[in-house]
């Protein structure tokens, strides 16, 4: 069975010759129109479309949308802020720097029909430090929306106001954490609130209820209330609305970003017939499909269980190459669709170097507020970088996997599973590998390319 | 007495032990009722909470409900309602008890989620505890020992930080030790008002520091090293001089100001090492001064006033001046309420009324009024005055030079500091009756030492007409007598009667005749003190302004 066609919504522009990231362009191509027609709707329409369309969050949780955003207390008497996360820092994903950098009203748009559905006057679009580059286009963009009002005062001639601001991050992976980010914008250090109380619904941006959404989440806001919102369910499949972008890195014949109708296409299908198959001469060995800390799936494993298709459970049998690529259906088999990066690895690599790079991320961002996560992901980096530099012991693997135990569950936030799920998946899939890689480390070849 | 106001209850279940808490408590307060101790780092209970040391992590569930019907869901096994377990385990300082919330801080999980925290905060914590100032009352080796697994099993480098960083001059920082628990960010921050520390560097190699151009000098940064959960900050001036296991600790009260800072003396044969503060959730919280903590000092000081003679050669010696009559007595708001109702009663032997002298400076709205006399309240109580003091003797200066005063008996006030001159006080004969040299003690035909409030026990009324006793911490200077006794003496020898000089014996006498202490005594009055009925004395222009827990009068 060959791939689907890719079905572009989002990145529909991106990397098309002759688009450029300028407004003439955009208009051209019929860009704030939808945010006219949204304008001339009632607010509680466009929510209710994105209730109706069943998106979900597309910063890796996918939580849905219309959800948080029915979740926002709206009697406080507060403001209500809106928070774009362009904090895009987990490995291996690569899609909304493209938004942003080639196609930054899209994003615009998307944001202010999102801040006019739920009378937000004022969002932040909070952008990884490291893009540099993205916020000055994103500035300019935004000066040219305000110049043609659609952005600032008054848009549009109505009697809707919104800023939006541009904010570089602070240069680290937990300031795309929400709450992390929440503290970061506010101008100190990002360390993750706790929740129970501080639901960014409740208690966000300056202690006001926020909306914190990734990129892509609000361009697909963007194109439901486009479309509409039933319409939207009818792409990709049911629970798993819309499209999803993948980011494919890796060793493929053509890694890259693509974008499919969520759950049409099958892992076998983006690696083998979209992205080529694996180089020549090599064989697939393991893939983590939702950016580095989605646990990692080990091609000649089988997973087997009932799932519901329809109204009917129906039995499965699948090999990595056959799982679909939705949120559902890689929870179901032990991991997550996270943010879409698709990190592929053939069998060149070894899976201990491999894991001592992802450990070596996790404890280098861990950002030292609660115990499990500060310390346990250094220990895990420690173990695994001892391992691979110098002496592994037979006993690290195992010590290794429970060190990892103790961190997921424990943690003011998700970060701690991020940097455990990794150790906790390698060391299952691939126990051989760990276990007998004392020994395997004596053959390894001298010439080999060593980690830094 | 005034009563706190009934709060609301909920129902709570810990450890299968039902209990009544406030609403509003959390799971650690409340499991502290029953007796289970969650332990904890960063919680404090007078400070924010941030959940970030994750100790006490416990499991909780609530009773089960139907969704539909809110019928309660009966679990057929035990007959009672079934209850739904969180599948993870919770922070018990961020979560609040709510109606039937269950908890259990014994279950395999928690004790999991323990060790592995336990584990997480020694990997990296320095082998430390020998040479540790913090050994003996070190949360890491109470929980370590508790709730640890009790082996190691890090083989890696453990992290290397700066050991001897002086954050300020009072405080030195190792933050090798440091378990990132922030509670000193937050109480320099949040309770003295000065942000002046903060985390730098990520991950397990945060580093607590002083901000750029920031000290940690304020007045309360000894209470970061009180609450210091670890080793890594510790007091400048209490560092190496002794174990803790060796003190002995007494309650005492600061005398600093009217504020009456609940504290502890802690002493080691008859030497005192360090003052720290003590619970009263109705005048200190858990926090004092740091200028209230060098107090001790005043006992061994080089100053301090001592005498070859026995105390009966002294009274008679001072006996001789009272003879001539013109004699003027100068109370004490430095004074404990016995001491000032033993001066009313010399004042009345001697048929003479007294003066105090006001000690008043700018308060800082904490834990240091504006009133520097640390029992003002306590001469009114006693009706040793009916008025509050001026600063200046100017009425004694004026009976001086008049030649109406022959003799001034001075009960520890410094005449000279109170705006006698020179030429005054070589006109009249002075017994004074204090502690350390001064112009007064010099200028004196007689001179009774007497002891620092750590030498004996007492009572003081604060700001809040709270009575609050102090007791000895370590025994009196040789050659300095007791000042009850001294009173005592002296009174009978000015011909008045005889009142006894111990201290629970006087009590029988001060609750007799004193109508606002009456039916107390001072073995029954509670360490965190009795509020007595200040009402009588409502009008008086106190110098107080807001402090911690007291608003004056006239803004209430």
């Amino acid at each position: 069975m060959s791939a689907p066609a890719q079905k572009r919504i989002i990145f529909q522009h991106i990397d098309e010759p002759g688009y450029t990231d300028d407004l003439a362009c955009y208009l051209k191509h019929g860009g704030y129109e939808v945010m006219k027609r949204a304008f001339a709707r009632p607010p509680q329409e466009l929510i209710d479309e994105v209730k109706k369309s069943g998106l979900r969050g597309r910063g890796g949780a996918g939580f849905p949308c219309g959800v948080k955003w029915g979740l926002v207390d709206r009697k406080s008497g507060k403001p209500i802020y809106l928070i774009v996360n362009a904090d895009e820092s987990e490995p291996g994903t690569f899609k909304d720097r493209y938004i942003m950098y080639q196609d930054p009203h899209q994003l615009i748009e998307g944001t202010i029909i999102s801040c006019f559905a739920n009378n937000v006057k004022q969002a932040y679009i909070y952008i990884r430090g490291e893009m540099a580059e993205g916020a000055i286009i994103l500035e300019k963009a935004i000066a040219e929306a305000r110049a043609a009002h659609f952005v600032g005062p008054n848009i549009l001639g109505s009697n809707y106001s919104c800023e939006i601001f541009v904010h570089r991050g602070a240069g680290a992976y937990i300031c795309g954490e929400e709450t992390g980010l929440i503290e970061s914008l506010e101008g100190k250090r990002a360390n993750p609130r706790i929740k129970p109380p501080y639901f960014p619904a409740v208690l966000g941006l300056y202690q006001c209820p926020t909306i914190v959404n990734n990129v892509e989440t609000l361009c697909h806001v963007k194109y439901i209330v486009d479309v509409g919102g039933e319409a939207f369910t009818k792409i990709g499949t049911p629970n798993n609305t819309g499209t999803r972008i993948f980011c494919v890195s890796g060793h493929v014949q053509r890694p890259g970003y693509y974008e499919f109708p969520a759950g049409t296409i099958t892992m076998g299908q983006l690696l083998y017939d979209v992205c080529g198959g694996p180089l020549p001469g090599r064989i697939f060995k393991a893939v983590i499909p939702g950016g580095s800390s989605a646990k990692v799936m080990r091609f000649g494993e089988r997973y087997k269980g009932k799932r519901k298709v329809g109204a009917d459970m129906v039995d499965y049998d699948w090999g990595v190459e056959d799982v679909p690529m939705d949120f559902d259906s890689l929870a179901m088999v032990g991991t997550m669709g996270g943010s879409g990066g698709v990190i592929v690895m053939d069998d060149t690599v070894n899976m201990v170097e491999a894991l001592a790079n992802i450990n070596a991320f996790y404890s280098h961002e861990s950002c030292g507020q609660c115990t499990p996560c500060r310390e346990g992901s250094l220990w895990m980096k420690k173990i695994s970088t001892r391992m691979v530099h110098g002496d592994a012991r037979p006993g690290d693997a195992a010590l290794l996997k429970s060190v990892a135990d103790q961190i997921p569950g424990r943690t003011i936030c998700a970060f701690g599973e991020a940097c455990s799920w990794p150790t906790q998946s390698f060391y299952l899939k691939f126990k051989d590998e760990f276990d007998g890689y004392s020994d395997a480390k004596k053959t390894l070849p001298a010439d080999r390319r060593v980690l830094v | 007495m005034i009563q706190p106001a009934k709060p609301e209850l909920v129902t709570v279940n810990i450890d299968g032990k039902e209990i009544a808490v406030p609403k509003g408590t959390n799971v650690i307060e409340a499991a502290r009722m029953v007796n289970v101790d969650v332990p904890h780092y960063c919680y404090h209970p007078k400070l924010a909470v941030v959940g970030n040391c994750r100790m006490c992590l416990i499991e909780m569930g609530m009773p089960a409900v139907d969704p539909a019907t809110k019928a309660p869901v009966i679990d057929p096994a035990t007959g009672k309602q079934k209850i739904n377990w969180i599948p993870r385990p919770q922070i018990g300082c961020g979560t609040n008890v709510s109606p039937g919330l269950h908890v259990k801080t014994t279950s395999p999980m928690v004790k999991d989620a323990r060790e592995g925290v336990m584990e997480f905060l020694l990997i990296n914590h320095p082998l430390d505890c020998p040479i540790c100032d913090q050994a003996g009352e070190c949360k890491l080796q109470e929980q370590a020992t508790g709730y640890g697994r009790g082996y190691s099993r890090f083989v890696e480098q453990k992290n290397v930080k700066p050991k001897r960083t002086q954050l300020g001059p009072r405080v030195t920082l190792d933050d090798e030790r440091c378990v990132l628990c922030s509670r000193c960010i937050r109480f320099s921050r949040d309770i003295a008002g000065k942000d002046v520390l903060g985390f730098v560097d990520r991950g397990s190699y945060s580093t607590l520091t002083c901000h750029p151009d920031k000290k940690l000098d304020h007045n309360y940064s000894l209470n970061t090293v009180d609450i210091c959960p670890v080793g890594a900050l510790t007091s400048t001036d209490f560092r190496f001089k002794m174990r803790v296991w060796f003190l002995k600790q007494t309650n005492t009260i600061d005398t600093e100001s009217s504020v009456g800072v609940n504290t502890v003396a802690w002493s080691r044969e008859g030497v005192l090492y360090r003052i720290t503060p003590r619970q009263n959730d109705e005048v200190n919280d858990t926090w004092m001064a740091d200028s209230g903590r060098v107090l001790y000092k005043q006992v061994a000081a080089a100053d301090r006033l001592k005498s070859s003679d026995t105390v009966n050669i002294l009274v008679t010696k001072a006996a001789e001046f009272f003879k001539s009559g013109s004699v003027a007595v100068v109370g004490s708001g430095r004074s404990s309420v016995e001491e000032q109702f033993l001066t009313k009663k010399l004042a009345a032997a001697l048929k003479v009324s007294v003066s105090l002298v006001s000690r008043t400076a700018p308060g800082d709205k904490l834990l240091i009024s504006a009133d520097r006399n640390p029992n003002i309240r306590g001469a009114l109580v006693t009706g040793l005055i009916s008025e509050l003091p001026s600063a200046q003797l100017t009425g004694l200066a004026a009976d001086i030079d008049a030649g109406k005063v022959k003799t001034v008996v001075s009960v520890g006030e410094d005449l000279a500091a109170a705006g006698l001159t020179a030429a005054q006080l070589a006109k009249v004969s002075i017994v004074y009756l204090g502690t350390h040299a001064n112009a007064t003690s010099a200028a004196a035909k007689v001179v009774i030492p007497t002891l620092t409030v750590f030498e004996k026990a007492g009572t003081f009324v604060n700001q809040q007409f709270r009575i609050q006793k102090f007791a000895k911490a370590v025994p009196g200077l040789a050659g300095a007598y007791d000042d009850l006794v001294v009173l005592s003496k002296l009174t009978v020898a000015a011909g008045g009667a005889s009142a006894a000089d111990e201290i629970n014996a006087l009590w029988t006498a001060i609750a007799a005749e004193v109508p606002a202490l009456s039916a107390m005594l001072y073995k029954n009055i509670p360490e965190t003190g009795l509020l007595l009925d200040g009402t009588a004395w409502a009008g008086l222009p106190f110098a107080e302004g807001e402090t911690l827990h007291y608003k004056p009068a006239a803004t209430i």
